[in-house]
């Protein structure tokens, strides 16, 4: 597998790695994915007043899969609720240069934004 | 001096030995003959290079000259061995009994056998890759024609019991066919002790070239016979038509000739580098499982699971080290080893596998360094690891429920 420049600097240079406290009422916590099929991420977003102030990631994948996950966290700062759900997979694979087989990476980062999403208004009763 | 990128991964392939080199390069442009051409001496020059590299093989596996069949590499012996027997013994039976970890190239002939109305039976593989002598006894019936085992696998190494193997063909009379590609010149083989029929290997495993193997075929007790599979001049006994690769089977046969006188010695020091990488990573390491049998294996040969960590991206952050893995994502399937996942090895730790190779030229210094950055790279992707986190706050990841995708 031969991987693009930035696939490989979001490997190597990973964004945001880590976790916030699941506890927290201000973090969305979106898992994804299953170890069975090689990939599992799980996002983080602290949100205040409608707003993703930061963003934390873990993922257990391939170098696609990380890279993904790498930079949904950097484009979903600084921007509201609404306009994070509006980030398509197709965004993630043109800008990381993904080859077909590695479309699944980016659609799992679309779902992991998704999903906390929805843990964050699940628990602000929003939902 | 270390020297990159290192290579370790000589199950895949293996480099041409300069004296396997040398002993090719005369028969390029200056005896260039023919080996058929029966009537002038650039025939008889092949001829006999052809003679001595048979000699070579033969000394290697304890057989006779007469019995070695050159084709282009072990998928063709493999295609030959199963596709030979069946279309030759078709009217004594329909039934070929093989094992589910087994080469594709075993594999993928079974299953066309099987469209043309074969019968295959795949047996299973015990949690550390091994048949179980039983349960090949209960499948063979009177219309069992032939039994193909592997000497040693591919991806995990593991040796099966060939000998016992071959006692059982020989005394319900099916034809036993070995696919040797890993074994030979690496570990004693003797075809008569081990009662094979019929034997595929290949060059390129034990430093040879690329493109050159052969098909040991037994003629006497019982004599096999084949169904071509390649038709023309009759070269080969009728077995395998086409010109002889004249440098290509002087190469097998030096290839041959220094395992025989190297072997032993080879596989000690391989044993002792491999088992100093092995406990390396075992004691740096918790949660690592080492996949197939712990000592029926050949010394070349190391493959572990790390859990939470994904094969591929592991390959991505030891990228100045030759390796293979057994995640889905470097194979074409998507799908983890089928070897691993037949000894039961769960998706994940599957996903999650580096398989080392191994040999001739491997050196402790080269040892050293890979099961350093080995250690170095599982670490740092487990800090990455969802999963790794969640297996530390005591969570049972069985009990998860993932959303497939
Ligand atoms: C067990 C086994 N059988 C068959 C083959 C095919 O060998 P070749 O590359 O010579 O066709 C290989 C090599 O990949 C092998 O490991």
């Amino acid at each position: 597998m031969s991987y693009s420049k930035k696939v490989i600097d979001h490997y190597s240079n990973p964004r945001n790695m880590g976790s916030f406290d699941k506890g927290d009422d201000e973090v969305g916590t979106g898992i994804v994915g299953a170890p069975e099929c090689g990939d599992v991420m799980k996002l983080q977003l602290k949100i205040s007043g409608g707003v993703i102030e930061d963003a934390r990631f873990k993922t257990f994948g391939c170098g696609s899969a990380i890279a993904s996950s790498s930079l949904a966290t950097e484009w979903v700062k600084g921007k509201t609720i609404d306009e994070a759900f509006e980030i398509k997979n197709t965004e993630i694979v043109t800008e990381l240069n993904l080859p077909p087989v590695k479309i699944h990476c980016s659609v799992l980062a679309e779902d992991a934004i998704k999903a906390a999403i929805a843990d964050y208004k699940k628990k602000n009763n929003e939902g | 001096m270390l020297k990159f990128p290192i290579y370790m991964d000589y199950h895949s392939t293996t480099p041409v030995d300069p004296r396997v080199l040398e002993s090719m390069l005369p028969y390029f442009s200056g005896k260039f003959g023919n080996a058929a051409s029966k009537n002038h001496s650039f025939g008889w020059d092949a001829d006999e290079a052809i003679s001595k590299a048979r000699a070579q093989i033969a000394q290697l596996i304890a057989c006779n000259p007469k019995e070695v069949v050159f084709t282009s590499g072990a998928t063709e012996s493999d295609n030959l061995a199963l596709k030979g027997v069946a279309h030759m013994y078709r009217e004594k039976g329909n039934h070929i009994i093989t094992a589910v970890t087994e080469h594709k190239a075993i594999l993928d002939t079974a299953k066309r056998l099987e469209k043309e109305g074969f019968e295959v039976t795949y047996l299973p593989v015990d949690s550390d890759g091994l048949i179980n002598l039983e349960t090949l006894k209960a499948a063979i019936t009177d219309q069992t024609i032939l039994i193909s085992i592997m000497l040693a696998n591919n991806e995990i190494g593991v040796i099966q019991p060939i000998a016992e193997i071959g006692q059982i063909a020989k005394e319900k009379g099916v034809v036993f066919h070995c696919d040797a590609t890993q074994g030979v010149g690496k570990i004693p083989v003797n075809v008569d002790e081990m009662g094979i029929d019929l034997m595929s290997f290949s060059a390129h495993k034990i430093y040879g070239p690329k493109g050159v193997g052969g098909l040991y075929v037994r003629r006497k007790k019982p004599r096999v016979r084949l169904a071509a599979v390649m038709d023309g001049g009759g070269h080969e006994r009728g077995m395998r038509s086409g010109t002889l690769n004249v440098p290509g089977i002087v190469g097998l046969g030096k290839a041959c000739e220094i395992a025989e006188k190297e072997m032993i010695e080879e596989e000690l020091r391989l044993t002792k580098m491999r088992n100093k990488l092995q406990d390396y990573i075992m004691t740096e390491l918790d949660e690592v499982y080492l996949n197939g049998h712990p000592e029926n294996r050949l010394a070349q040969n190391l493959n572990i699971s790390f859990a939470y960590v994904e094969g591929e991206s592991l390959m991505m952050g030891l990228k100045e080290i030759a390796l293979s893995s057994g995640s889905a994502c470097t194979t074409a399937t998507l799908e983890p080893s089928y070897v691993l996942r037949a000894l039961g090895v769960g998706s994940d730790l599957a996903h999650s596998s580096l398989r080392f190779g191994l040999g001739r030229f491997t050196t402790d210094e080269e040892i050293d360094y890979v099961g350093k950055r080995v250690v170095e790279a599982v670490t740092r992707l487990r800090e990455m690891s969802p999963l790794y986190e969640m297996a530390k706050e005591g969570i049972d990841l069985k009990s998860v429920q993932w959303t497939e995708h």
